[in-house]
């Protein structure tokens, strides 16, 4: 009977941990050994061949840098808009929560590709918005298209409600009376939100920003549709690498070397901004 | 005369000013439910157009054809398909695997469970096109299963099965364990208490991680990119189609798809307001048929 217990969790496991370990772990495996490999295009052999690495970085510095710049760039716009919206819906929107977080969650329910190509309609030259944004000066060549710019609003689109729910559940489940006892104290309302609701929200914060960070980071299809030549991020680099030129040592080597670059910024970050929130989220 | 009028512009000034302030937060939150909103119009507008040329950017009529004939193009209907019967495979693969994998984590005390966390984790963390570029590098070795659905599908149910995980167990952690031990004080077996009190109660649960399973799995453009050899999704359909120009059947299956998953959501929270309800009742019903025979002795 102990026995039976004892067995039983890696039972339930077996299944998804067998998944996960063949179809996520070793394949990186595998591509790390291709990322050792030299040789010409159709006969790659492995050889120890690090010089992948620094070739990689030689190579595409400017797009490497570029995607962090852009995923940065994107996730503090989504962090600077999301907020508002999700301290509105936690605590003012009443009756019309739910309808609000439909509308948060309604993008996820069309196609990403087509929400993208919807942006390239609505930044198009010839657009409203486009003429808008002109006769403001925001787009003095009177283009969207094609620009750092766009392939942000992209990526920040596209990755806002991973912002928007995190932070809307940690502050759904924050206890409102500590903000009234600030108050009670004399705090006025910048401070009380400066010193209890946003310290107590930074678990949302935190997992929103690195919901936002690390897809935009990788993602090549705002790029895509939305930058032009002096626009491509990373991914988009690892794609024609692997998909076009079947260059695969190389594809492989950009793709660990983005891994490594993320890990290395999370860890930063996580270090930096949170490790007294996460334990706050630890302790719930 | 002019005195009073401008104190009064002033008083009005200061008014707006202030309703502004008080309300910034809610502006700007309205303004972020527009830009969110906006181009899902733009997509349902443009499902409407009448483009002359290939391309449906630019605004030239109004027509209902391109919904009466949303399937009149053989290859889109033929990916829509191909899309579907990915989704509901991966879904239901990744739910079930999911699923169990939710209640060791929470019901179980045992060896290796951060490193079972960790690899649960880790590929949520993950770029996607890091995954994609990783599992193309695993069947371009082996070149066996051969790339196009079954590739697919295994490539699906692997990225789905992080996000089950963390759904199931969200509502399993709040779960109150009284009810099952009232149902096996009763007389009834484990499995019979599984199936007749954990499952009903986990189901809104398990149901919100199989429907962000399928989403996933519906919208995934990237990975499949890399590993669908020569089959073609919806999305990829989309991708191919990018280049030449996207027909406007698109736009109207797309709408389609949302129409049905917002009919799904409702479905889905009218379903977990009912579990909830079950839940909240039982324990008073209880607490009442205790306190009787008590209130009875006394």
């Amino acid at each position: 009977m102990t026995l039976r217990r004892r067995i039983v969790p890696y039972l339930l496991l077996g299944p998804g941990t067998i998944w996960l370990l063949l179809f996520f772990v070793v394949p990186l495996y595998y591509m790390a050994k291709l990322s050792l490999e030299s040789g010409v295009v159709g006969s790659f052999e492995f050889t120890w061949h690090w010089a992948n690495y620094s070739e990689a970085l030689r190579l595409y510095d400017t797009q490497l840098v570029r995607s962090f710049v852009y995923a940065g760039a994107a996730t503090l716009i989504a962090l600077a808009i999301s907020y508002p919206l999700a301290y509105t819906i936690a605590f003012k929107a009443g009756r019309w929560r739910n309808a609000l977080l439909f509308a948060v969650v309604a993008p996820f329910f069309t196609t990403y590709l087509i929400r993208t190509i919807a942006w390239e309609t609505i930044l198009s030259d010839d657009s409203p918005v486009t003429k808008v944004l002109h006769a403001v000066g925001l787009a003095p060549s009177g283009h969207v298209l094609a620009t750092s710019g766009a392939v942000i609003a992209g990526l920040t689109y596209n990755f806002l409600p991973f912002m928007i729910l995190p932070i809307y559940a940690s502050l759904e489940r924050l206890d409102v009376r500590l903000i009234e006892a600030a108050k009670d104290l004399y705090s006025s309302a910048g401070q009380a939100f400066w010193r209890v609701t946003l310290p107590l929200s930074m678990p949302g914060v935190i997992a929103g920003t690195l919901l936002t960070f690390i897809p935009a980071a990788g993602d090549y299809v705002n790029a895509q549709f939305l930058g032009g030549a002096g626009n491509q991020m990373i991914g988009n680099v690892i794609q024609a690498l692997y998909l076009s030129q079947s260059n695969y040592p190389s594809a492989a080597a950009l793709s660990f070397v983005l891994m490594a670059l993320i890990m290395v910024a999370v860890v930063i970050y996580i270090r930096f901004a949170g490790s007294e929130a996460l334990m706050g989220d630890e302790s719930r | 005369m002019s005195g009073a009028g401008s104190i009064s512009a002033e008083g009005r000034g200061a008014r707006a000013w202030r309703w502004l302030r008080e309300h910034a937060v809610n502006i700007v939150a309205g303004l972020v439910v527009l830009y969110l909103l906006i181009p899902i119009a733009v997509i349902f507008l443009f499902s409407f157009n009448n483009p002359q040329g290939r391309y449906n950017y630019t605004w030239v009529g109004f027509t209902f054809e391109h919904w009466a004939h949303a399937f009149s193009r053989p290859e889109l209907t033929e990916a829509l398909l191909t899309s579907l019967k990915l989704a509901l495979l991966a879904t239901l693969i990744s739910t079930v695997i999911g699923t169990i994998m939710a209640l060791a984590l929470v019901r179980h005390k045992f060896r290796g469970r951060r490193l079972a966390n960790f690899l649960i984790v880790i590929p949520m963390a993950t770029p996607e096109v890091v995954m994609g570029a990783a599992l193309l590098s695993f069947f371009l070795i082996y070149n066996a299963p051969p790339l196009g659905f079954e590739t697919l599908l295994i490539a699906h149910v692997m990225f789905c099965i992080s996000f089950v995980v963390v759904v199931v167990r969200s509502r399993l952690i709040g779960f109150d364990r009284s009810l099952e031990e009232a149902a096996q004080d009763l007389g009834a077996s484990p499995f019979q208490t599984f199936r007749l009190v954990t499952l009903p109660l986990i189901m809104p649960g398990i149901f919100g991680g199989a429907m962000l399973a399928f989403a996933l799995s519906i919208d995934d453009f990237v990975i499949s990119n890399f590993n669908s050899g020569t089959t073609v999704t919806f999305p990829l359909y989309i991708f191919g189609a990018a280049q030449r120009g996207i027909p406007v059947e698109v736009n109207v299956i797309a709408m389609i798809l949302f129409g049905t998953t917002v009919a799904a959501m409702g479905f889905a929270t009218w379903q977990q307001s009912r579990a909830e309800k079950m839940a909240s009742v039982r324990p008073e019903q209880e607490a009442t048929s205790v306190a009787m025979p008590g209130a009875a002795a006394a």
